[in-house]
């Protein structure tokens, strides 16, 4: 059950790392996730189906959620259409997108065929029971992503990107196209969305085109989670909190699928859950800016007087 | 070093809405020229540094700087050569971001590539400009700027422009939203790094004062032109009452010559 939730959240956390760039680095609403998941998916299972070697499939799977991110950034560029309807334009059509990749069928069993984690588990098999193989799988391609954003984030065109959702201007300012940022900065988010959903078809043992389907508020959920366990400005930390996040965020809906029938509820009901807690988390973070406002106003009428 | 040549800019042409904000308008700065610009609300003063700067196209005309059409060009290529600072302190710098961070993304203009230039190297460069800002701040490297003051931002921003070495500097009432202490702090931060860096500038003002205090020459405008250019011994000589005058005294004959027109 423990490694089931590490597991997800790890899976799903690379997800959530994608929507963290474009939700708070880039300031970039972009819905095109719940497509460019679904279509890592798909590249990855046909790829898989077709004998493609795994590690060139993942590279694939990466390269079309680039794409993917790519198509939005450059209708919100263009056409100077809102960020949020030049997502859900992508979403739309990566549907249609996938339905074909998959030769014109909406799922795609992978069982009985050779994927990483099968690999990694066969590896493994000597000293680590299945399950624990894969945890130990997802630990290091989750650490290993985390650093590698960490690094980037380091660089000049990494800080030049951060300071993009902070301040249009000052990046416009300093000699920078702001259309190639957010080209750069979408791109690699759904890059990671798409890997995440091709190692989701491996360990879910299927590649369905609506696996997709709202794990935008999935990722918003596990980023706001996230931000309750840590306050940094620190890169390294706040990637780290993004995939806490993500693991709390699986754990609270195991608890909901495994324990909510005893208060009637059905899986059907984690959506609402999720949206629940998003709320929840808004409301929370709102009360709590107020107070430190009141306090700091506080502080300074103390200050004032005599 | 500049030149507009019969530039104008109208927005919402051809409706109702149609405003003239700059009428053809000629004029030439050389390198090294300081330049004071006054005028009322809606003058045009914001709009012809956002022309200069390039964040939109003249409605028509010219503008060139160094010998080169750059009519056309964009904002983020112009701002290669160009440092520009607004009156709202926090549209400088990324709030949410630390001091180091702010100061490395300004170092350098242009295109960032996939390297680490942040180290240790940089940082002691960076804190001894800090240091000479004389506030403290070479202590607070890793906070966030938007723990800073607004004039503490605005003061930051100026250094973070100088370092990339601009050709041109546009100052765009960049002391109106700080108090009057931290207003003339920056106002002399300014100066000290025009003087020290030999930077053309062009400052946008409200104050009188300062407009004829600061720099070798000083454009009036208004409604949409450039009514007085003065420089030199003229401009030193100006009194804030005697510019009052020449500009009732330039609206009254215009008012004059058009009544003679009409009647």
């Amino acid at each position: 059950m423990v490694e089931g939730i590490l597991v997800e959240g790890l899976l799903y956390g690379i997800m959530a790392l994608g929507v963290f760039i474009t939700f708070r680095i880039l300031d970039f609403p972009d819905l095109s996730v719940d497509g460019s998941f679904p279509l890592g998916a798909v590249i990855m299972a046909v790829s898989v189906v077709n004998g493609v070697p795994l590690a060139v499939a993942l590279l694939l799977s990466f390269g079309g959620g680039l794409a993917a991110g790519a198509v939005t950034a450059t209708i919100h560029n263009k056409l100077k259409v809102p960020n949020l309807l030049a997502g859900i334009l992508t979403m739309t059509m990566l549907w249609s997108i996938n339905i074909r990749i998959l030769g014109n069928r909406a799922n795609l069993p992978l069982l009985r065929q050779d994927t990483i984690l099968s690999e990694v588990v066969a590896l493994l098999e000597p000293i680590l029971a299945p399950e624990w193989a894969v945890l130990v799988f997802f630990i290091g391609v989750a650490l290993a992503i985390k650093v590698l954003l960490d690094v980037f984030f380091h660089t000049d065109l990494g800080l030049t990107l951060g300071a993009m959702g902070d301040n249009q201007q000052m990046v416009v300012s300093q000699g920078v196209n702001p259309e190639w940022l957010k080209l750069i900065g979408v791109g690699l988010s759904n890059g990671l969305v798409a890997l995440s959903g091709a190692f989701a078809a491996q360990y879910q043992g299927f590649a369905d085109v609506n696996m997709g389907q709202s794990i935008i508020i999935a990722g918003l959920a596990s980023v706001m989670i996230g931000e309750f366990l840590l306050n940094s400005n620190r890169i390294g930390l706040l990637t780290v909190r993004v995939l806490l996040g993500s693991i709390v965020y699986r754990g609270i809906m195991f608890l909901g699928r495994y324990y909510g029938y005893h208060i009637n509820l059905t899986p059907n009901d984690l959506r609402l859950i999720t949206g629940l807690l998003i709320i929840g988390a808004l409301m929370v973070s709102r009360y709590r800016s107020g107070r430190s406002e009141s306090a700091r106003l506080r502080k300074s009428l103390r200050a004032g007087a005599p | 070093m500049i030149h507009l040549q019969q530039v104008s800019k109208t927005f919402h042409p051809g409706t109702v809405n149609e405003v003239s904000a700059l009428r053809s308008t000629d004029l030439e700065v050389r390198e090294g020229d300081f330049i004071t610009i006054i005028g009322s609300n809606g003058a045009g003063k914001s709009t012809l540094f956002n022309l200069v700067a390039g964040a939109y196209p003249p409605s028509s005309g010219v503008i060139r700087i160094n010998d080169r059409d750059v009519t056309r060009e964009p904002e983020y290529r112009r701002a290669a050569y160009i440092g520009r600072i607004f009156q709202n302190p926090m549209l400088g710098t990324a709030g949410s971001m630390t001091l180091e961070d702010n100061m490395m993304i300004c170092y350098r203009k242009g295109f960032k590539g996939l390297k680490i230039s942040l180290n240790r190297r940089r940082r002691e460069f960076f804190q001894e400009q800090l240091i000479d800002l004389g506030m403290g701040l070479e202590r607070r490297m890793k906070d966030n700027v938007k723990l800073l003051s607004g004039g503490q931002r605005q003061a930051l921003t100026l250094l973070m422009m100088v370092l990339s070495r601009p050709a041109l500097i546009l100052l765009d009432e960049h002391t109106a939203a700080l108090d009057p202490k931290n207003a003339a702090m920056v106002l002399e931060l300014s100066r000290k790094y025009v003087e020290e860096y030999q930077l053309t500038t062009m400052m946008i003002t409200h104050n009188m004062q300062h407009a004829i205090d600061y720099g070798n020459r000083l454009l009036m405008m208004d409604k949409g032109e450039i009514i007085l250019d003065v420089s030199g011994n003229e401009k030193s000589s100006l009194t804030v009452e005697g510019l009052v005058d020449r500009f009732h005294r330039i609206r009254r004959r215009e008012l004059e010559s058009d009544e003679a027109r009409l009647s």
